[in-house]
């Protein structure tokens, strides 16, 4: 109670102390039971992760600051929670089905998909450096594990070895900018290093290349995203739409706070560089994906475009942006989760299939799957009415507001570019020869993808309530 | 004020020497040692400071074990050292060139260096002599810090799942040691008497039973 009084409340952090208690109950009762209660745990996992999102959602409404304003929850914070929370869950309803098999079948991997979570929340919702450090690091290591769950196979211990050396380096250069912004400025909480960066000292601007190095590698934008597509074609299925979603969310929340609440006296001097990264990454999304044969390496590109594309509703620096990345967010973790459940429902007697021929035919011998495939690459790609389109549509509005036409014109034409590689998956599907029939598909599968492309086909109906809680989230950050 | 001075460059140069031995040594145990080295050194720095607890955390820590444990990695992986070392001739230009190019960079930023008037201040400040190192963590790091230091926690508790998970085997073929069984063992499980005929021996299924 001492504590309270010095500004140290305990409810703004309730649903991570829920979160984390409850892997560590979890992993008490993996531990005791063995193997055998993996699918309970799994279960269990489910329910305290959309347990905390709905703890999150009751909180008090308005700004909360606890531990001496170290950590944050307003309308941003919960929004995107509330959004990484259903990702990690939806992740562990795919992953159920691929645990089953003996052989995989390991408790850890919920407990470390909670771990993670709880990782991400820190990080959406840190207000100094040290906690956005923490977070990270909570969040990453254990991502780092999961890359390699499937630790017979080499490409998946190749996988998390390759996203551990590169993340740590990442981490150094992290560290590296945020001691540098501590040395400059005298301070770690966010609001003070917008008091004291208030003109641009090239100090604090060194610190904030590193700064901005360190986050970007977490949400894998050129020149940080060599790790993407062999880490993802190397994990898991399960893991590797995991990583397109949650941790994304996360990276993209924080490096938004970062740069509007941080560095909000310095806005040139980010600026140029999130224009730079946001043009390069759209356009290596476009073009490394035309030559891909995997479709896990597709989507790795088509996720780096992807996050180029948010980037410029950032690069706006004003509310509209803001409300653009949210929304894209929002929209892009949905697709992106649709297109990697089509992905993990592909097999053909009990092998997985993963190369883009697979799908040829697909349309005769799976009409339903393919037409759901078909509409989520159509709002990848960013056709109207799909929900792709107004993600892009909010993102480009709000940098063409703030002036950045260049920026728009060349993220249209790569859009144009990228639209290429998501036709011709969807052209196999329709045009070309029949491969052998594909598996059944088990309906936890069937219904996640057809909630994700319902979702899309019939966003435009009724935009109304996720607009305005992106605006609102929006709004926060000012 | 001259010997503070001395041991500063003393420690400095030795640490400077040592740490570029570490990377220039052919044998990779010489370069653990002098890490080693290097950190010891690093320690003495930072008792110059005043600052004795990281000083020693750093004898603990990094001399302890993971210097140690780097000794153990490189002595048990069979690591061609010198065959990883080989292009380094071919890229040294390079390197020089890229490392040149940072050192400029270092000094533009060493130029425009404007150091807040707080910090200064800060790093200036004497070291109060009635509260050590210790007890001065001691004092914020379970309450002020509180929740850097349960997440801190989480973070290693995240890499001891991880290293379980990644490393933990149960091979079926492999004995493993049942104490329970063992201590259950009675002289009729362990023992057996065999009436032995004279000249004839045990039969096979016996002397198997016997090794087992």
């Amino acid at each position: 109670m001492m504590f309270e009084a010095a500004g140290y409340q305990l409810l703004p952090v309730l649903p991570e102390i829920v979160l984390a208690v409850g892997a560590m109950v979890l992993l008490l009762i993996g531990a005791w039971c063995g193997q055998r209660a993996a699918g309970l745990v799994t279960g269990l996992a489910i329910c305290f992760l959309i347990g905390t999102g709905v703890i999150e959602y009751l909180l008090p409404h308005g700004r909360l600051m606890t531990f001496g304003g170290s950590f944050i929850v307003d309308e941003f914070a919960r929004f995107l929670k509330i959004l990484a929370l259903l990702g990690s869950a939806a992740t562990l309803v795919l992953s159920r089905e691929f645990l089953e098999d003996q052989s995989r079948r390991m408790f850890e991997f919920a407990i470390l998909v909670m771990l993670s979570t709880v990782g991400m929340m820190v990080l959406i919702s840190a207000a100094d450096l040290i906690m956005l450090y923490l977070g990270l690091e909570l969040m990453s290591l254990a991502l780092y594990v999961v890359a390699a769950s499937n630790r017979d196979n080499v490409k998946s211990t190749e996988a998390g070895l390759k996203y551990f050396v590169l993340g740590a380096l990442a981490s150094g250069m992290l560290l590296y900018g945020a001691s540098l912004i501590y040395g400059f400025t005298g301070t770690v909480s966010f609001a003070g290093i917008a008091a004291a960066a208030k003109t641009g000292s090239i100090g604090v601007v060194f610190g904030l290349v590193f700064l901005l190095a360190g986050l970007c590698f977490k949400v894998s934008v050129v020149p940080f995203h060599m790790w993407t597509p062999d880490v993802y074609e190397g994990a898991p299925t399960p893991v590797t739409a995991f990583f397109a979603s949650a941790p994304k969310i996360a990276a993209m929340a924080v490096f938004t706070r970062v740069v509007l609440t941080a560095f909000s006296g310095v806005v040139a001097e980010w600026q140029q560089i999130v224009v730079f990264v946001a043009i390069a990454s759209m356009a290596l999304g476009s073009f490394g994906a035309i030559g891909q044969r995997n479709i896990k390496r597709l989507m790795a590109y088509s996720s780096i475009g992807h996050m180029g594309f948010a980037l410029v509703g950032l690069a706006a620096g004003t509310v509209e942006g803001a409300q653009g990345v949210v929304l894209y967010l929002v929209i892009y973790t949905v697709m992106t989760f649709g297109a990697f459940t089509v992905i993990l429902a592909m097999s053909r007697n009990g092998q997985a299939l993963e190369q883009i021929s697979d799908f040829a035919g697909l349309s005769r011998t799976n009409p339903l799957l393919a037409f759901f495939f078909a509409m989520l690459l159509f709002s990848l790609a960013g056709i109207p009415p799909l929900a792709g389109f107004f993600a892009k549509f909010y993102v480009f509005s709000a940098a063409i507001k703030a002036g950045l036409f260049a920026l728009s014109v060349i993220g249209v034409i790569t859009s144009v570019v990228g639209a290429f590689y998501y036709l011709n998956v969807i052209k196999m599907m329709y045009f070309d020869e029949q491969a052998e029939a594909t598996d059944a598909v088990h309906i936890e599968l069937r219904s996640v993808v057809a909630a994700t492309a319902l979702f899309n086909m019939l966003f435009f109906v009724y935009p109304g309530p996720l607009v305005s809680a992106a605006t609102a989230a929006a709004k926060s950050l000012f | 004020m001259i010997l503070p001075a001395l041991f500063f460059y003393l420690f400095a140069g030795v640490c400077v020497a040592s740490a570029a031995m570490v990377i220039s040594s052919r044998n990779p145990v010489h370069s653990v040692l002098f890490l080693i080295l290097a950190f010891v050194n690093a320690a003495g720095l930072f008792i110059l400071l005043g600052a004795e607890f990281i000083a020693m955390i750093l004898i603990v820590v990094y001399v302890g074990a993971v210097a140690v444990l780097f000794l153990f990695v490189i002595m048990m992986l069979d690591v061609d050292f010198a065959e990883l070392r080989e292009g380094f001739l071919e890229y040294l230009p390079f390197g020089l060139v890229i490392a040149a190019i940072f050192l400029l960079e270092l000094l533009l930023v060493v130029g425009g260096w404007t150091l807040n008037p707080t910090v200064t201040k800060s790093i200036t400040a004497a070291i109060p002599g009635d509260v050590s190192n210790t007890e001065a963590l001691g004092l914020v790091l379970y309450t002020k810090y509180i929740h850097y230091f349960q997440l801190a926690g989480m973070v290693l508790l995240v890499a001891m799942i991880g290293a379980i998970v990644l490393t933990l085997r149960h091979r079926a073929s492999v004995k493993r040691q049942d104490i329970n069984v063992q201590n259950a063992r009675t002289p009729e499980m362990a023992m057996g008497v065999r009436q032995v005929a004279s000249g004839q021996g045990l039969q096979d299924a016996d002397s198997a039973e016997w090794v087992k």
